[in-house]
């Protein structure tokens, strides 16, 4: 059942992977000026060989229609093939790879640091619902929505690093090179994306769990005589984790842009600085290289989230 | 039941009173929750502020002035001076006109795009509709701000790419909005009565449903407003927004950086302005959604029972 539900949503994808790529391919196409010397990187007047201009033409398959160039180019995307960078002259998935970790430390911890702060915070502000606590959550949760992300990394940073010379302020170290290092600089950028995950996180957790304490479960619990803190934080935060897993879920796109924002600020060698770098240097295959790379890591993680949906609540295979 | 009273009380108005003028109406409606209050007054501010402009500034705009470099806060430049010697308070100012513009052209843009693909999407149904669906989904899977990145570094910048790169992911939304709302409303008597009166479709449609669905809309628009300053910000930050005979607070808050230990209130006066209107809008829209949206309602009574 659980493989059937699998495969019906991955065969959902196909549409969508259609779309998302088409709207890559057709934004390479606004790009002003001849697409041959966009792709290689000489728009402001640089000079190209023939050779190379013929190469990259014919690469591009620019003679023949548009459907067919799509689907020229698509196929190579889908094996894995996002094109020669033009600054680095390697494979641009080679040159995001080599970048994906430092990413994947600030993602991974900023989402498993905003869970810890969010989740009780969320359930203490339904619990003790129209209270100064639940002002302060709610406080909170609106800052943090509306406190642009790149402000926030600033006041981090004067604060931090400026006035309290705690940290330092930008820069990244690898955890097996110097461990303390790494900590002191992953810090920062870390807290940042963490706070803001959290407020949305928290908002969700305390809107679900005041639903769910009204639940016919709950009464049910309460009756049987269970003690109010079991069933709040056993019972009902249970069933309210199902939401917060598909809402942090639902935020790796938004999360996507909030750590390009973030290492942009820090100068945090990711792969959303290197995809700003990359728009500097006018390196267009590698921008669309993490672009795509950034798109499917949110439809993948979308997937994954809807199938473990399924695993924690069996109820929805069956409709 | 505090909130229904409150609700209540701004429904039975006293009969003997007399038809109450439209100022009067939007005071009224102002002052039926504290959110609202605070956050359109301050909303009413900042619009007030970028229509006047920074003529009401007897400082030059973009005259440098090196007499007065980098100069803290103080009783002649409030807001401190730049690396020029420029006044802040002054710039500030005008970059909120830039700020509004560049938000209400996007979420405007958001809205005419959105909601012709909703509406008919699901007036006509069938393929159309799950085909426009799917490229909607598709859209949403992309990160707001990294598209709006790459379209912006691709295409140049210019006002209306600028415009087009913040809505454009902000379109499904109001697809979706739509076309739930026309399914919901498309089944309910009022709109078989006007079928029956002989009205065209189109007019169905945007003289009856419409209306129906303006509320949750209005909310839409609102927050979405938030998010479109939010971008706008973020990419003239990153060297992505208006460039400049337009002043931007994120472009301010960039030229900020180099400087931050010496000169802080550089970053930090234009980030208090952006976070202020930000704010406004989002705990508007947040009252506006609480007020309008029928579903929240009866999930707040059901709460209060």
């Amino acid at each position: 059942m659980l493989m059937r539900y699998a495969t019906m949503r991955l065969a959902q994808l196909i549409p969508m992977v259609l779309v998302v790529t088409m709207v890559v391919f057709f934004i390479m196409m606004i790009v002003p000026g001849d697409p041959v010397m966009v792709m290689l990187g000489a728009v402001d007047g640089a000079q190209v060989s023939r050779e190379v201009y013929d190469a990259m033409r014919l690469q591009l398959g620019l003679d023949k229609p548009l459907i067919v160039q799509y689907l020229n180019w698509l196929s190579k995307v889908l094996q894995g093939d996002l094109g020669t960078s033009i600054t680095f002259r390697t494979s641009a998935l080679e040159v995001i790879f080599l970048r994906l970790v430092p990413t994947m430390y600030l993602m991974i911890g900023g989402l498993i640091v905003a869970v810890i702060i969010a989740v009780p915070a969320g359930v203490l502000a339904a619990i003790h619902n129209n209270t100064k606590w639940d002002h302060l959550a709610t406080g909170f949760v609106v800052l943090g929505i509306s406190v642009p992300t790149f402000w926030l990394a600033l006041v981090t940073i004067l604060i931090f690093a400026v006035y309290l010379g705690w940290l330092p302020s930008i820069g990244y170290t690898r955890p097996q090179d110097d461990f303390i290092e790494f900590l002191k600089h992953i810090a920062l950028p870390m807290s940042v994306v963490a706070l803001n995950i959290a407020a949305t996180v928290l908002r969700f957790q305390r809107q679900d769990f005041l639903e769910q304490m009204h639940q016919d479960y709950v009464r049910t619990a309460r009756a049987k005589g269970l003690s109010e803190r079991l069933v709040l934080w056993k019972h009902v935060l249970r069933n309210s984790l199902m939401t917060t897993v598909t809402v942090v879920g639902l935020q790796m796109a938004y999360l996507s842009g909030l750590i390009t924002i973030v290492e942009s600020v820090f100068n945090y060698p990711g792969i959303g600085y290197l995809l700003l770098n990359s728009i500097r240097t006018r390196d267009f295959i590698v921008v669309q290289g993490v672009v795509l790379f950034m798109v499917f890591l949110v439809i993948i993680v979308n997937l994954l989230v809807d199938i473990f949906y399924t695993v924690l609540d069996p109820r929805i295979r069956y409709q | 039941m505090e909130a229904r009273a409150g609700y209540d009380a701004s429904v039975f108005q006293p009969l003997t009173e007399r038809p109450s003028s439209v100022t009067r109406k939007i005071i009224a409606f102002l002052g039926s929750d504290q959110r609202l209050m605070v956050g359109g007054i301050l909303l009413i501010l900042y619009v007030v502020i970028g229509l006047v402009g920074p003529s009401i500034s007897p400082y030059d705009l973009n005259a440098p002035d090196l007499a007065v470099r980098m100069q803290a806060p103080s009783s002649t430049h409030w807001l401190g001076t730049d690396r020029i010697g420029r006044d802040v308070l002054t710039r500030i100012i005008a970059g909120s006109r830039v700020s509004l513009q560049v938000a209400a052209g996007a979420v405007l843009m958001a809205l005419l795009l959105g909601a012709p693909l909703g509406a008919f999407g699901s007036y006509i149904g069938g393929t159309i509709d799950a085909l426009v669906q799917r490229v909607m989904e598709g859209i949403m899977s992309f990160p707001a701000l990294v598209l709006a990145l790459a379209l912006v570094a691709l295409a140049g910048p210019s006002v209306i790419m600028l415009w087009f790169a913040i809505a454009f992911s902000s379109i499904p939304r109001y697809a979706r909005l739509i076309r739930s709302g026309v399914l919901t409303q498309k089944e309910r008597e009022y709109v078989d009565a006007a079928r029956a009166l002989g009205q065209s479709p189109m007019r169905i449609l945007v003289k009856q449903i419409l209306p129906n669905i303006m509320a949750p809309i209005a909310v839409q628009l609102t927050l979405d407003f938030a998010r479109a300053i939010s971008v706008e910000a973020s990419l003239s930050y990153l060297g992505l927004g208006l460039s400049v005979p337009y002043i931007s607070w994120g472009t301010m808050i960039r030229d900020a950086q180099d400087f931050l230990e010496v000169a802080p209130w550089l970053a930090i006066f234009p980030g208090l302005a952006l976070v202020g209107v930000i704010l406004a809008f989002t705990i508007v829209g947040d009252a506006l959604r609480d007020r309008m949206d029928p579903r929240m309602r009866r999930s707040l009574s059901r709460r209060l029972v």
